[in-house]
C-alpha cells in the first residue's frame, strides 16, 4: 500500500504505476457531471477550492447534518467516471488536478492530459459506499448545493487512507485498456 | 374479494420499508454468489481481484451492522407485484399507495434523491415522478394475496441496457455473440461482479422489460424452467466468465455471477434479444400482504 498525502506533488504522481494500491490522506473534493460541464464552460472554482494538487472524487454523496449541526457522510461510493471523458483532460490541465478517483476508468483524451500534466486515474471499489464513508473523518462544507443538487454539488471531504487502485498512470498505461485488450481477443476466438 | 379498506395505507408502508430494506440488506443469494466469486478469484491466485471481492463482502458487514445503505445509488424505485386474481380492489389507488411509500422513504430515511426531468434535468426531490416509480402489474390466479418485489435499480447498471432486433436465421450463435458484445461494451461500468439479466423473443418492449425481470428479480441459482433456455444461461455465463473482465473490470474471473433468461414468444420473422445489467449489490427486497394487510417479509 502506497500512502499519498494531498496536496499531491508532481514526482510523487509521476512515482506511481499501474496496478498500486494507494492510501490517500488529506482532502477530496467531489465533482459530477454537472460540475464538469461548469467548468469546461469556462465556470469560475468557488472561493476557498483550490484543485492544485488536488484530488477530485466522481462521487455523488449521502451526506447528513447530524445532531450538532455538522456535514457527516454516511455513504461515498465512485459514480460511473466515463461520463465526464469529454470534459475531463480540460480540467486536470486547467486546474492541475494531480489525482482523479471514480469508478470504471475512462479513455485517451484523459489518459493523454494524465501523461502530460502529471496526474493518475485511481478505481475505488463501485459501491463499497461503507468502506469508503469511514475514511472520511470531517466534510467541512459544500459549494454549489443550490445550483447543482446535493449529489451533484462539489463537497469537501477530509479522509484518512482511502483506499483506491491506480489503474491509470502518468506514464500512458491503462489497467482498463489492458484488461479490454486482453478480453477482446477472448471474445475473437468465440464470435 | 374485497379487501379490507387498510390495505392501501398498509402497502404504502410496506413501500417504504421495501424501498430501504432493498438498499440495506443484501439478498442471501446474493451474499452467497459474491463469496463464490471470492473463492473463484483466490483459487485462481489473482489479487487485485480477490482484494476487490474482500472489500464488496467487508462492505455489506458495514452496512449491516451500522443498518445502513450498502451504496449510495439510491436508483430509481421498480416494483413488481403480482395480485390474487380474487381480490376485488383498486389498482389505481395500489400504485398511488407504492408512489406514497417511495416519497416517504426518501423524506424519512432520508435518502439520495434521483429523479429528474429528462430535458430539464430538474429534481422532483422525492424519487417519485412521472412514471416514477417503476410498477409492473401482474395477477395470479386463485389468489387472495399481494405479492411485492422491490428492486431500487442504480444507474452504473441501467445504463448498460442493449436491444437488438436480429435476424432469425442468426439463431443462438447470433444471441451469443449479441450479448458477449454487449457484456464487453459494458467492461467496468455496471460494477461487475454483475448478474446479467436477457430478454428473448415478444416484442421489443416486451424482450426489454423481460431482461430487466431477469437481472432484479430473479434469485441467484435458480434456472429458467425450459430446458433449452436454462442450457443457454449456463453456457453463456461460461462464457461471459471466459473474457477475463473480472470484478470491477480489472480483471478475474468473477465477471458475472449469474445469467437470466425470461423469454415470451415472438413473431415468426423476428428475433428480439434485450439485455439488462444489475450491479453486485443485486439489491431486492420482497413481501407479501394479505386481504386486511397483514405483512409477511420474506
Amino acid at each position: 500500500m502506497i500512502e499519498l498525502s494531498t496536496p499531491l506533488s508532481e514526482a510523487a504522481v509521476r512515482g506511481l504505476k499501474v496496478g498500486d494500491e494507494a492510501a490517500i490522506t488529506g482532502m477530496l473534493y467531489t465533482g459530477r457531471d454537472a460540475v464538469h460541464k461548469y467548468l469546461h464552460e469556462g465556470g469560475k472554482l468557488p472561493d476557498g477550492v483550490n484543485l492544485s494538487g488536488g484530488v477530485l472524487y466522481h462521487c455523488g454523496p449521502v451526506v447528513i447534518k447530524d445532531a450538532a449541526g455538522n456535514w457527516k457522510c454516511v455513504a461515498a461510493g465512485p459514480t460511473t467516471s466515463i461520463r465526464e471523458e469529454p470534459y475531463q483532460w480540460q480540467i486536470i490541465r486547467d486546474f492541475g488536478l494531480r489525482g482523479v478517483i471514480g469508478k470504471g476508468g475512462m479513455g485517451d483524451q484523459t489518459l493523454g492530459a494524465c501523461r502530460e500534466y502529471g496526474c493518475v486515474y485511481l478505481h475505488a471499489v463501485g459501491g463499497a459506499a461503507q468502506v469508503l464513508a469511514e475514511c472520511i473523518q470531517r466534510v467541512p462544507t459544500v459549494h454549489f448545493m443550490e445550483q447543482f443538487g446535493a449529489p451533484e454539488a462539489i463537497w469537501e471531504f477530509e479522509v484518512v487512507r482511502f483506499p483506491a487502485i491506480v489503474t491509470m498512470d502518468a506514464h500512458g498505461n491503462s489497467l482498463h485498456k489492458e484488461v479490454f485488450a486482453a478480453s477482446q481477443a477472448e471474445l475473437a476466438k468465440y464470435v | 374479494m374485497k379487501p379490507s379498506p387498510e390495505i392501501y395505507d398498509a402497502l404504502e408502508v410496506v413501500a417504504r420499508d421495501l424501498y430501504i430494506k432493498a438498499l440495506q440488506d443484501i439478498p442471501p443469494d446474493v451474499r452467497a454468489g459474491l463469496s463464490r466469486g471470492l473463492e473463484a478469484e483466490k483459487q485462481q491466485g489473482n489479487q487485485t481481484a480477490s482484494g476487490i471481492m474482500l472489500t464488496i463482502l467487508d462492505n455489506i458487514r458495514v452496512a449491516d451492522e451500522q443498518k445502513t445503505l450498502v451504496c449510495q445509488d439510491t436508483g430509481l424505485p421498480v416494483f413488481k407485484v403480482a395480485v390474487g386474481g380474487k381480490l376485488d380492489m383498486d389498482l389505481w389507488r395500489l400504485k398511488d399507495s407504492l408512489r406514497k411509500g417511495c416519497a416517504r422513504a426518501t423524506a424519512e430515511r432520508p435518502l439520495r434523491p434521483n429523479t429528474v426531468h429528462p430535458l430539464t434535468r430538474k429534481h422532483t426531490g422525492t424519487n417519485t415522478g412521472e412514471g416514477i416509480p417503476v410498477v409492473k402489474l401482474d395477477f395470479v390466479p386463485d389468489s387472495d394475496r399481494i405479492e411485492l418485489q422491490m428492486a431500487p435499480k442504480g444507474s452504473g447498471s441501467e445504463n448498460m441496457s442493449f436491444l437488438k432486433m436480429l435476424n432469425p436465421s442468426e439463431g443462438i450463435q447470433g444471441i451469443k455473440r449479441f450479448v458477449v458484445q454487449c457484456i464487453f461494451e459494458s467492461g467496468a461500468r455496471p460494477c461487475p461482479p454483475m448478474i446479467v439479466g436477457i430478454g428473448l423473443g415478444g416484442t421489443s418492449d416486451i424482450a426489454m422489460g423481460l431482461a430487466k425481470e431477469a437481472s432484479t428479480f430473479r434469485h441467484l441459482g435458480t434456472h429458467n424452467p425450459d430446458p433449452d433456455v436454462a442450457k443457454l444461461e449456463d453456457e453463456l455465463l461460461d462464457l461471459i466468465n471466459q473474457t477475463g473482465i473480472g470484478p470491477q473490470g480489472l480483471g478475474g474471473v468473477t465477471t458475472a455471477m449469474a445469467v437470466n433468461i425470461e423469454w415470451a414468444h415472438t413473431h415468426i420473422s423476428q428475433n428480439p434479444v434485450a439485455v439488462n445489467i444489475q450491479c453486485w449489490r443485486g439489491e431486492r427486497a420482497e413481501a407479501e400482504l394479505d386481504a386486511y394487510g397483514n405483512v409477511s417479509w420474506k
